[in-house]
């Protein structure tokens, strides 16, 4: 470009103006299209869960909220005991991140703070669950589940996601921050590790407990193929699986039924996501005017 | 360097439930797999009959095996490509810290707290045939009939695009984050010297932002090869014929469908051998430092 090597002056005029007026304006028209664009599925899908079949198979199709919104809801809830289906899929997330939360937090102490004999071992142990998505070890995994007698269990869908390579990292990288002169004091004042575990680090690791838990909530709430293998009963089933049941028709997919059940199944994660995310983004540091 | 706590058995006992759920959930369910994969069931399921590399050889000569590789390359490349050149290039254009746009993060973040399972059903509606906006500019635009129920291209290119779409909040965010600790100064001196903007991206921001774009590649890539079940299933369930038999899901039909679990640990070694190279790249290229997933 021409005009910003060139110095006369309606050129560095037109230069501030451009930086001053136009790139601002440009750069929020972009970011409004882009967030329209990702967004236009989620609203079409929500106008679609207060229509009737009538409205929407209409033409030109129709980009307003109908009437049917309370009956749509009232017959997924009963058709697929949504009460039950949230219900079970809240716990499970719930447990899960807070059962990762704690495993992790334990582990990261230790690596962190303490010398012992095969450290690396564990550490590569911990670590090798990365490269171990469920994919490649579901038929074992299944038997073993089937062996325990854990099939549509609670059991089952919690205790095998306990461990946690991120959070192990997580945590060992925000722990290797703190000051060593914290933990020399309280030894001089004869704090044992889990006191000093309790009133000193746990406090420290707040925002990444609140980072971990959206994450891992979300993850849990969003699994589907472990839950239909191995909790595919009334006791046990998630949302996800529910929803396939809602797909899941002789004739055409009832799409006003299966919009409103997802609207259900996306408010509980999306809660958590707009009461935590804060954390979440500042652990990735995108709050770096603070 | 942090103090050690003098204990001895303490350390052991913290770290014991985190081993245990790894070693009896993940190291030796994965052994069992590759010790399955040597094998193959008889007629009747009764018996265990060791039958050596033969699970492998004939998973590379089934065409259906070969089809679902194909296929899961496809939608890789799309996920992949199309969503990191896509996010990056509205994040390039995004990025200045103009008064606002914690507003625009905080809503592109949205769709990554959806399931891909909802992500494949809100565009399973959107592009239906007999009433989706999608479909109807489609057809208006070109006059092809898009009916991803029966022809296979079109289902495939669905399921891309709803993949794609739930993970550009994500990249977006992660390739504004790289862009934003970027040294201003840099671009400054870029500008003096008189390169301008294209040449400066290619030359300075695009380089310095590849920490960010690999990390971004690897989890786009294990997303879209590990966490898509939910979507085929939901929707297409491999159709139509076998044009969105996604790894994944083929996985899921010979091992718990067809009930081969010695095909089904084969294909699942296969992916072991390829999640353990990405992984190996990934710590050997960018670290161990820790970045959300």
């Amino acid at each position: 470009m021409s005009v910003q090597t060139s110095t006369s002056p309606t050129a560095s005029r037109w230069l501030r103006l451009q930086k001053t007026v136009l790139a601002p304006v440009v750069a929020h028209a972009i970011m409004l299209l882009t967030v329209a664009v990702i967004l236009f599925p989620v609203i079409y899908a929500f106008m679609l869960s207060t229509q009737t079949p009538a409205e929407y198979y209409q033409f030109p199709p129709r980009l307003l909220p109908g009437d049917a919104f309370w009956d749509n809801i009232t017959f997924v809830w009963n058709r697929i005991n949504m009460g039950r289906l949230l219900w079970n899929t809240v716990f499970i997330a719930t447990t899960v991140a807070f059962g990762k939360i704690f495993l992790s937090i334990i582990g990261a102490f230790a690596f962190v703070y303490f010398d012992f004999r095969f450290k690396t071992f564990f550490f590569l142990m911990i670590l090798i669950t990365h490269m171990l998505p469920l994919p490649v070890r579901i038929v074992p995994t299944f038997e073993l589940i089937d062996q325990f007698n854990w099939i549509n269990t609670y059991n089952a869908m919690t205790i095998p996601f306990f461990a946690s390579a991120t959070g192990i990292l997580l945590f060992r990288q925000l722990y290797q921050t703190i000051p060593p002169s914290l933990a020399d004091a309280a030894r001089i004042d004869g704090a044992g590790p889990l006191q000093f575990l309790w009133a000193i680090v746990l406090p420290i690791s707040r925002t990444n407990i609140a980072a971990l838990f959206l994450i891992e909530f979300i993850y849990m709430w969003n699994q589907y193929l472990w839950p239909l293998l191995i909790a595919n009963a009334d006791r046990t089933r998630v949302v996800q699986i529910g929803l396939k049941q809602l797909v899941d028709t002789d004739a055409a997919v009832n799409w006003h039924y299966v919009s409103a059940g997802m609207l259900l199944s996306a408010i509980p994660p999306l809660i958590v996501l707009v009461i935590l995310q804060r954390s979440l983004l500042e652990g990735m540091s995108l709050y770096e005017e603070k | 360097m942090q103090t050690h706590f003098p204990n001895k058995a303490l350390p052991y006992i913290l770290l014991s439930p985190s081993v245990i759920v790894v070693l009896i959930f993940f190291v030796i369910p994965s052994v069992d797999s590759l010790y399955l994969s040597f094998f193959r069931v008889n007629m009747l399921g009764t018996k265990q009959i060791f039958v050596g590399m033969q699970n492998f050889t004939r998973l590379f000569k089934d065409t259906a095996y070969l089809n679902s590789v194909v296929v899961s390359v496809k939608f890789a490349i799309f996920v992949v490509f199309g969503g990191l050149s896509a996010s990056l290039g509205i994040a390039v254009v995004a990025n200045q810290r103009y008064r606002g746009f914690g507003v625009y993060r905080t809503l592109l973040i949205w769709p990554y707290a959806l399931s891909p399972a909802i992500a494949a059903l809100i565009w399973g509606l959107m592009m239906d045939p007999s009433f989706g906006v999608v479909s109807h500019i489609i057809q208006s635009l070109t006059g092809i009939r898009f009916s991803y129920l029966t022809n296979g291209f079109h289902a495939l290119l669905f399921l891309s695009v709803a993949a794609t779409w739930k993970m550009l909040g994500y990249n977006i965010i992660f390739f504004l984050a790289g862009l934003q600790s970027m040294q201003p100064e840099l671009l400054e001196a870029a500008s003096i010297d008189g390169a301008n903007s294209w040449q400066r991206f290619w030359r300075i921001v695009f380089p310095l932002l590849s920490p960010t774009t690999f990390f971004l590649f690897i989890m786009n890539t294990l997303y879209a090869f590990f966490q898509v079940f939910g979507m085929v299933h939901i929707t297409t369930e491999g159709g139509p014929g076998r044009a969105t038999d996604l790894l994944v899901f083929k996985l899921y039909r010979d091992g718990f469908i067809g009930m081969n679990t010695g095909f089904a640990s084969a294909q699942s070694i296969v992916l072991l051998i390829m999640v353990a190279t990405l992984t190996i790249v990934q710590f050997r290229y960018a670290g161990s430092r820790v970045v959300y997933r």
